[in-house]
C-alpha cells in the first residue's frame, strides 16, 4: 500500500472528488470480479492435459499463459473512463486490459482456445488480440505497445478526432527504447496519449532491483516534459481519479501523461513458472492488498452495497465468465486450409 | 559414456566448460540467471559464476547487442541470449549494421568475438511472434555464421567451436529439442562426452544413407526427416537425411555429392519458403549436380504465411513427417528429366 487507507468520512470525500457514484462503483467491482473469475477459469482450463506432466502443448489452450491476477484495478481504472472510440494497445498479459476495455468476453476465450468464432479466427492467440470494434490490440513483444498508441493518438488529433490513446506495459517493457523514444515524441507533438506503466516488480524472472537503475518511470517521463502520476494499483479509486485527470486533458487537447501504476502479479510470470525469483512471504504480503475486497470493504463502508448485493455481483461475474469459457469450449477449431488465407487484403 | 537429452544442457555445458578457463567469456541477456535463458542454454551458470559473469539485462535487445558489440571490440567474449529469435526486431540494427559488419567495415581492426545463443521454431501453440525460425534472415546478412544443431553431440561441440571463434557466430537451438520438461521433445537421448570437443563448422552431416532421394534439413526438421525417412524404406524409397549443422558456412561438397549419387532432392526447412534457406540450397545443388538431377528439386517450408496460433492452422503451415513424406514419396514417382 503506498497511501494510508481513507477513513469513512475522507472515502466519501474521495470518491465524491473522483466523480464516481454508488452505480460505477459497483460495476467497477463486477468488473474487477469479472475479470478475476475469467483468468481463474482460463488457468483452470490451462492445466487441463497438463498435469501431472507439463506440457506446454498439451491440453485445450497451448503455448505460453500469462494471467494478470491482482492487476485488474489498474486495467478497469483507466479503461472505465475510456469509450469504443478509444484506443488501447496492450501487452503479452492482455486479458485484464482486453475485458476493461468492452471486448465480448466469450470472443476474447474463443481466441483464447484457438476458435474458429474467436476475435482472430484462432489465428492470433493469446498474446495476439485484436478487436477493431473496441479499439483493442495487444502484442507479444516487449515494448511494441508505446509507439502504437502514440500513432493512433497522432491519427486521432490529425483526424479531428476527441479520442485518446493509452498505451499499456510492464516495468519490464519500461526499460526498452521504446518507452523513452515514444514518451520523446510524445511531449514533443502533445499528443492525446496515456502511458500507464503497471509495475509489478518483475520483468518475468528479473526482479526490478536488477533492471532498473531507479525504481520510478515518473522521473524519467518528467525529463520529457511529460505530467505524471504515482498511483496505487491494487486500488481502483486511486487509478480512476488520476486517471479520470490524464484522460479528461489528454482529450481536451491538453497532451499526453503518464501513470505509474505499483502493483503485483499473484500468479507467475507465465503458468509453470516456477517462481524462484520470489518468496511466498512476499505474495502472502501483497494478497493483503487485493484491489477486490478492498473495494468490496469500501463498498460497504460508503453504504453503497450490503452482502447481498455484492454477492449478486460476484455471481453475475461469475455466470458471464463461465458462459465465455462454455461458448469457448463448444466452438468449432478453424479449418487447416484457413492457415494459408488472410496474408494481405 | 553419459547419455543426454536434447539441446539445452549441452549447449550450457559447452558455455560452463569454456567459462571456466576462458574469463573474457560473459553471459548477456533476459533471465539468463534463475531461468538459465528460458530455454536452458544458460542454466547452471549463475549458480556457478554469479552476477559477475552472467548477467541479467533489462529488457533492452538495442542496447545489450550494443553492448556485445562494444564489449567485443575491447576484449571481452560476450555470450548473448536472444530469447527468442521472434525478438531480433528489436535488436537488429546492432545485429546486422554493426555485429556483422564492424570487422569488415574497420578493415580488420574490430575484433567481434560474439557468440549469440536463440531459441527458435514453433510447433507448441505459441503463435505468430514466438514460433518463428528467422535463421534465413540472418544467413542472408555476409557477417554472421550461422548454426542449427539437431543433436546435443553437435550442441556442445559447434557451441565449443563458436565460443572459440573470433567472429560473430548465432547458434540457434530448437525448442523441441531442447530436451526440457515443459516442451514436448522430438530428439533422442544420445550419449554426449562430458569432456571439451569441437564440431567443425561447414561440414554437413549425413544421417542416414540412401539411394533414392537426398533430404536436406536443419534443426527439428532433421529428425522429423528421418521419421519419413523410415516409413519410406518400408516401401523400399532408400532416403539419404542430410543434417546441414551450419548454414554459414554451408557444406556444398557433401550436397552436392549425395545428389548426383540420388538424382533427386527435397529440401525441408521450417523458416519462410520464399528468399531463404530452401531457395538458396537449391541454386547450389543445381550449380554442382544439374547433370544428375533426374526431377527438378523439390522444398518443403512453411508456405509464407505468419504462424498462427490455433493447433489445426499451426499444423498445417510447418513440415510434418507426413508431408515429408508425402513429398519424398512423390518426388521418387516423378517422371525423370528428359
Amino acid at each position: 500500500m503506498i497511501k494510508p487507507e481513507p477513513s469513512p468520512q475522507d472515502l466519501q470525500y474521495l470518491v465524491a472528488q473522483a466523480g464516481l457514484d454508488a452505480d460505477q462503483l459497483r460495476r467497477a467491482y463486477r468488473q474487477l470480479c469479472l475479470i478475476r473469475s475469467f483468468e481463474n477459469l482460463i488457468a483452470n482450463r490451462y492445466y487441463i492435459g497438463k498435469t501431472p506432466e507439463f506440457n506446454m502443448a498439451a491440453g485445450p489452450i497451448r503455448g505460453e499463459m500469462h494471467l494478470a491476477v491482482g492487476q485488474e484495478a489498474v486495467a478497469v481504472g483507466v479503461c472505465s473512463l475510456l469509450g469504443d472510440g478509444d484506443a488501447v494497445v496492450s501487452t503479452h498479459r492482455p486479458h485484464h486490459h482486453a475485458l476493461a476495455k468492452g471486448v465480448e468476453p466469450k470472443k476474447l476465450a474463443a481466441e483464447i482456445f484457438g476458435k474458429a468464432s474467436g476475435l482472430c479466427h484462432g489465428k492470433g492467440g493469446h498474446m495476439h488480440l485484436f478487436d477493431t470494434s473496441r479499439h483493442f490490440a495487444c502484442s507479444g513483444i516487449v515494448g511494441a505497445s508505446f509507439p502504437q498508441a502514440a500513432g493512433a493518438a497522432f491519427a486521432f488529433r490529425k483526424l479531428g478526432q476527441r479520442n485518446v490513446a493509452v498505451a499499456f506495459a510492464g516495468e519490464g517493457a519500461a526499460n526498452h527504447g521504446t518507452f523513452a523514444e515514444t514518451l520523446n515524441v510524445a511531449g514533443l507533438f502533445q499528443l492525446p496519449l496515456v502511458v500507464v506503466i503497471e509495475d509489478n516488480l518483475y520483468a518475468d524472472s528479473t526482479p526490478k532491483w536488477a533492471a532498473l537503475s531507479t525504481v520510478h518511470h515518473f522521473q524519467r517521463a518528467q525529463s520529457f516534459n511529460i505530467p505524471s502520476y504515482v498511483v496505487d494499483g491494487m486500488d481502483f479509486i486511486d487509478v480512476y481519479r488520476v486517471a479520470k485527470l490524464v484522460i479528461e486533458r489528454a482529450r481536451n487537447g491538453m497532451g499526453p501523461a503518464l501513470i505509474e501504476a505499483v502493483c503485483y502479479r499473484y500468479r507467475g510470470h507465465f503458468e509453470g513458472d516456477a517462481e524462484e525469483y520470489r518468496t511466498r512471504e512476499e505474495v502472502e504480503r501483497w494478497q493483503a492488498l487485493d484491489p477486490i475486497p478492498r473495494l468490496r470493504e469500501r463498498l460497504k463502508t460508503l453504504g453503497w452495497a450490503d452482502e447481498a448485493i455484492l454477492n449478486r455481483l460476484q455471481d453475475e461475474a461469475q455466470q458471464e465468465a463461465e458462459a465465455a469459457i462454455q461458448f469457448a469450449e463448444s466452438s468449432p477449431l478453424p479449418e487447416p486450409q484457413e492457415a494459408l488465407m488472410g496474408v494481405f487484403q | 559414456m553419459r547419455k543426454l537429452k536434447g539441446l539445452a544442457f549441452a549447449i550450457a555445458e559447452a558455455i560452463d566448460q569454456e567459462m571456466a578457463h576462458n574469463e573474457r567469456l560473459v553471459v548477456l541477456g533476459e533471465d539468463v540467471t534463475y531461468w538459465g535463458a528460458v530455454f536452458g542454454f544458460t542454466m547452471g551458470l549463475f549458480p556457478k559464476y554469479g552476477r559477475e559473469r552472467v548477467v541479467d539485462t533489462p529488457i533492452t535487445e538495442q542496447t545489450f547487442m550494443g553492448m556485445a558489440v562494444g564489449a567485443a571490440s575491447v576484449g571481452l567474449h560476450p555470450v548473448v541470449s536472444l530469447m527468442f529469435v521472434d525478438f531480433c526486431g528489436a535488436g537488429f540494427d546492432q545485429m546486422f549494421n554493426h555485429m556483422a559488419k564492424n570487422y569488415y567495415m574497420s578493415g580488420g581492426q574490430l575484433p567481434m568475438p560474439v557468440t549469440v545463443i536463440t531459441a527458435i521454431g514453433g510447433g507448441y501453440g505459441d503463435a505468430a511472434q514466438h514460433s518463428q525460425v528467422l535463421y534465413g534472415l540472418f544467413a542472408h546478412l555476409p557477417g554472421f555464421k550461422i548454426v542449427v544443431p539437431a543433436t546435443a553431440y553437435d550442441a556442445k561441440g559447434l557451441t565449443m567451436r563458436a565460443l572459440a571463434d573470433p567472429n560473430p557466430v548465432i547458434i540457434f537451438g530448437h525448442k523441441l529439442l531442447t530436451g526440457l520438461p515443459f516442451l514436448p521433445f522430438e530428439g533422442e537421448e544420445e550419449e554426449v562426452p562430458e569432456e571439451r570437443y569441437t564440431v567443425e563448422f561447414g561440414r554437413a552431416a549425413v544421417r542416414r544413407q540412401g539411394q533414392d532421394l537426398t533430404i536436406v534439413a536443419a534443426g527439428l526438421m532433421v529428425p522429423r526427416s528421418l521419421k519419413a525417412a523410415e516409413r519410406l524404406a518400408q516401401e523400399g524409397i532408400s532416403a539419404e537425411v542430410i543434417d546441414l549443422r551450419t548454414l554459414v558456412p554451408l557444406d556444398e561438397a557433401t550436397l552436392v555429392a549425395s545428389a548426383r549419387k540420388t538424382g533427386r532432392v527435397l529440401i525441408v526447412d521450417e523458416d519462410y519458403m520464399s528468399y531463404g534457406l530452401s531457395g538458396e540450397v537449391a541454386f547450389r545443388i543445381q550449380a554442382g549436380a544439374l547433370r544428375s538431377l533426374k526431377a527438378p528439386i523439390q522444398r518443403l517450408a512453411v508456405p509464407d504465411v505468419p504462424i498462427p496460433f490455433s493447433e489445426p492452422l499451426e499444423s498445417a503451415v510447418i513440415p510434418s513427417v507426413q508431408r515429408i513424406y508425402e513429398a519424398a514419396r512423390s518426388l521418387v514417382g516423378a517422371q525423370a528429366l528428359a
